[in-house]
């Protein structure tokens, strides 16, 4: 009675099994870390202390996800519903009396800590979405997604009015794959689609005038070059600079020279494409890739429901946080801000996304031994 | 949350829709690599450029300006590295504390440097002040206030000030040539800045010199044919004189009679080239050169050289000049008092009109304009030298009996002062004409005979007679040299025709006269005290500079009294006495 991947990933059963560590995601994400701060140190003007920082977030990040590898799924589909209400009420307390910080309320400060309640939501809504879905019989009828459309939109609302658009959207998202793989017809997701392109005027009109400012800059980033289209114009430049090899190392004049704004977070990507060029960006890419894929057949291993659309909704996150922020700096999306997960300066994200490792490893390595 | 999990049907959801997910998430990810070839390859060469343009610069690395000196090194102009402290009004934002210290440092009004800065706000680069002494450029940079800056530039310092101002020049605040030889010799000096080029960050901070695409030339030294202690002396003595005669100003020239070398031309008044804030654009002139009167009797030597030229006079050659007068078209010509039957010598020593215009219209008509025209009588002596007049003189027009007569004794013809120095120059050199040069010229001078050195000779035996006792210029006389020369005193053209009571002082002449090496020509314009005749007002300034530069130039006296051989040597009784 052995399970046949299980024998493959550990044949000797050793420290990482003991401690349900999923060899090849650390590896990844081990991987990613280390690129992670080299391109940091460059990235930051050399500033060790930053560099220095960064690699505490990553240890106390790393200890969260081997204590969540070491909880069964079966807790976390029984925690889903707190999980999600806790960071439902945390969003309110958020807006209520929350730090502002670049003009907008996102950070709650807890004594000592301070972090932003939409980061739990991440986790919070692939969790009650899979938990709700487990119960019931798939494909969801029409009631159910709608149920299931409420429990997306409370917090992607709460958070959109922070402001803060790119998270709203991640939010938005996690909750659209669990939907997806959980079995929407793809009649509704057609009239879903129609209804979102129809209402676009509509949210043009909710928008705040920088978001409007973002969305033509998109499209146009020549028509203020020194304004709105600022950044997203330093930003091909250091990548396009970069050529196939890149200037190398700590060389980027872009981001050495101060010409690419937020080159330590949101635009980090940028700092890696102009230094390394073409071939550290794909390496980069290849990365994520790696551990977005990991991850998907951890899903597809999954034995439950619960699971399989859990380890899948967070994955495909993790792929689409880098998937947006890639797409910002590179001029393919609008900006929002959203960091470059592991890499970008700033531990709230990070802790979110090893939290999701865990999770994952928890579900690949919390497998019952069923026989063949 | 505990609940009993219900038994569901089978998940009948198609296994492809997660491969369809994982397809989309492929096509995704070849979307973004996509993006990046099409950045990274096919958009290169634009972005690249668009990189380039915003943090590539060429700069300029200033040169040094050479140095100018007199004939024996001495410093005339000298350029030191200073500072210009600039600021960023973009990037500092100064307190008013900080607004003050700077004020204090750099002499300026707290308020005034505070309007200034909020008024360019919105620009990038200012001035707070240029040629900032290196000291308090030190001082300044040591507060380490953010977007306050030093930028190295040159000042030119002047050390001899006003005494060889007109002739030297000046340069303006950036390093370039405004007037004088610091204009006609601007190339010259100035060399040619070098070019850098940098790697500037988003606030414009050189980051890294990438490489210099030119090595800064620094300019040349140019060394001058003055000679400052010789120099010293003419300006001294001729600033002396214009103050004692209540003159309007004046110019002295003095030249090497053997090299045509300038060694003085100072003007009166001067002004002080380091400190230009009392701005009198009149100061500015270098009057031996810009500016032309009528020279007077100071051109009778022509007269008398081209007399005897012609063969028909000698300088014992004898002409009737009473009553004291004569008319000529009409026109009275006359002398201060009758002087009889005099000889050519004479004529000169008492600067007799009526002599020298009888003599004059006694020889061909265009004999006397020919050699004055050959004398360089309306030309320019120097080729560059910013500002200088040609006079004027036409030789070829037709001259009437009076022109002529007047043109003899010096009217109807403008000279400067210089020109009359380089016409006498010839007599002091056997007839020879020199080029005139203010830069110190090495070895053999380009020469051209105008008049026989017999004839040159003449002149200079005729010139003595001017100092000796009888002569119009006994103040002019210098001990154990003998002297040639000839005063002028020319009325001074007005509005209403002829002045008679407005007199330019001239006075030209060299030494020592058996063989000359210094020839000095005086122009000292409207004298208003008592005295005004040239040999009075311009004599003593040549006695004064002549000395002077003899001495200088260590010239052997050829006028030491002889000794006589019985009488006793003085003795310390004698003291005892």
């Amino acid at each position: 009675m052995q399970d046949k991947h299980w024998q493959k990933d550990y044949p000797k059963g050793g420290l990482a099994r003991r401690l349900h560590l999923d060899l090849p995601l650390l590896y990844g994400v081990f991987a990613l870390a280390i690129v992670g701060l080299i391109i940091l140190y460059s990235a930051a003007n050399q500033n060790k202390a930053m560099v220095i920082q960064q690699t505490i977030r990553f240890a106390i990040a790393g200890v969260i996800m081997v204590v969540f590898a070491q909880i069964s799924p079966k807790h976390y589909e029984r925690w889903a519903p707190f999980i999600f209400i806790i960071g439902l009420f945390l969003l309110f307390a958020t807006l209520l009396m929350g730090h502002i910080g670049k003009g907008a309320q996102r950070w709650l400060s807890l004594g000592v800590v301070r972090f932003q309640p939409s980061e739990i939501m991440k986790l919070g809504i692939p969790l009650i979405l899979a938990w709700y879905f487990s119960s019931k019989p798939l494909p969801p009828r029409l009631k159910e997604i709608g149920i299931a459309g409420l429990l997306i939109l409370v917090p992607v609302l709460l958070t959109a009015k922070q402001p803060d658009l790119g998270t709203a959207l991640m939010l938005a998202l996690s909750g659209a794959f669990v939907l997806l793989l959980a079995g929407m017809s793809w009649r509704l997701i057609t009239v879903l689609a129609v209804l979102f392109f129809a209402s676009l005027p509509l949210l043009w009109h909710f928008m705040h005038t920088y978001q409007r400012d973002r969305v033509l800059t998109f499209l146009s980033p020549e028509r203020d070059p020194l304004g709105a289209g600022y950044h997203i114009i330093q930003s091909k430049i250091a990548i396009g600079s970069g050529g196939l090899t890149g200037q190398g190392w700590l060389q980027g004049t872009q981001a050495q020279l101060d010409f690419l704004p937020e080159h330590a977070t949101d635009f980090i990507f940028s700092v890696c494409g102009q230094e390394f060029g073409l071939i550290g960006a794909l390496v980069l890419l290849g990365l994520y890739l790696f551990i977005t894929f990991r991850g998907l057949y951890i899903a597809s291993q999954a034995q439950d429901t619960f699971s399989r659309l859990l380890a899948s909704s967070l994955s495909l996150t993790f792929f689409f946080s880098m998937f947006v922020n890639v797409g910002m700096v590179s001029g393919l999306l609008p900006v929002v801000g959203i960091p470059l997960p592991l890499v970008s300066y700033g531990g709230t994200s990070m802790v979110t996304f090893f939290g999701f490792f865990g999770i994952l490893m928890s579900i690949q390595t919390h497998r019952k031994l069923i026989g063949s | 949350m505990n609940f009993k999990k219900k038994k569901l049907p089978p998940n009948r959801v198609a296994k492809w829709r997660f491969w369809a997910v994982v397809a989309v998430l492929l096509c995704v990810g070849a979307a973004l690599a996509a993006r990046m070839v099409y950045l990274t390859v096919f958009d290169r060469p634009f972005l690249l450029a668009q990189g380039n343009v915003r943090t590539l610069r060429v700069i300029n690395i200033p040169a040094y300006r050479g140095m100018i000196t007199d004939r024996n090194g001495q410093a005339l102009a000298i350029s030191t590295p200073v500072d210009a402290i600039w600021v960023n009004p973009k990037e500092c934002h100064l307190s008013p504390s900080q607004i003050k210290t700077l004020a204090i440092l750099l002499h300026l009004n707290p308020k005034d440097l505070n309007a200034h800065l909020q008024k360019n706000a919105d620009h990038e680069f200012l001035y707070l002040k240029r040629q900032v002494d290196p000291a308090v450029a030190q001082r300044v940079k040591v507060l380490h206030i953010p977007g306050v800056y030093l930028k190295g530039e040159f000042r030119r310092y002047y050390p001899e000030g006003e005494v060889d101002a007109q002739l030297v020049g000046f340069t303006n605040i950036d390093d370039r040539g405004e007037s004088g030889l610091e204009l006609s010799y601007d190339q010259w000096l100035h060399g040619v800045p070098g070019k850098e080029r940098v790697l500037k960050d988003r606030l414009g901070h050189v980051v890294e010199d990438i490489d210099r695409i030119r090595q800064p030339a620094p300019g040349h030294d140019l060394v001058l044919s003055i000679d400052q202690r010789i120099q010293y002396s003419a300006y001294r003595a001729l600033k002396e004189a214009v103050a004692r005669n209540k003159a309007d100003s004046g110019s002295i020239v003095v030249l090497d009679s053997r090299t045509g070398e300038v060694l003085a031309m100072a003007n009166v008044p001067s002004f002080n080239p380091n400190n230009r804030m009392d701005y009198d654009p009149a100061t500015y002139r270098n009057r031996a050169m810009t500016d032309t009167f009528e020279p007077g009797s100071t051109l009778k030597t022509f007269m008398a050289a081209n007399a005897i030229a012609s063969g028909l006079y000698h300088p014992d050659s004898t002409v009737d000049t009473e009553p004291g007068y004569m008319f000529v078209n009409g026109w009275r010509v006359e002398d201060e008092h009758d002087n009889g039957v005099i000889d050519l010598t004479t004529i000169i020593q008492r600067s007799s009109n009526v002599g020298a215009a009888k003599i004059t219209l006694s020889l061909p008509p265009a004999s006397l304009p020919t050699l004055l025209q050959l004398s360089g009588f309306g030309q320019r002596v120097t080729d560059d030298f910013p500002g200088e007049v040609p006079g004027n003189f036409q030789a070829h027009r037709i001259w009437s009996p009076i022109a002529l007569s007047t043109l003899s004794f010096g009217y109807g013809i403008a000279v400067t002062t210089l020109q009359l120095a380089a016409a006498y120059q010839m007599f002091a050199n056997d007839g020879l004409k020199c080029n005139i040069s203010l830069l110190r010229t090495n070895g053999s001078p380009k020469c051209r005979l105008i008049v026989s050195k017999s004839v040159a000779q003449q002149v200079k035996q005729v010139l003595q007679s001017v100092v000796e006792k009888g002569g119009t210029a006994p103040a002019a006389r210098i001990a154990n040299y003998h002297i040639a020369g000839k005063t002028g005193t020319a009325r001074i053209l007005g509005p209403h025709g002829y002045e008679s009571n407005h007199h330019n002082s001239l006075f030209v002449g060299m030494a020592p006269a058996t063989d000359p090496r210094i020839v000095i020509a005086i122009f000292i314009h409207d004298p208003r005290g008592k005295v005004y005749f040239g040999g009075d007002v311009a004599g003593p300034v040549f006695a004064t500079v002549m000395s002077d530069a003899l001495r200088i130039l260590n010239v052997p006296p050829d006028d030491l009294p002889i000794p006589v051989p019985d009488t006793p040597p003085a003795t310390t009784e004698v003291h005892h006495e």
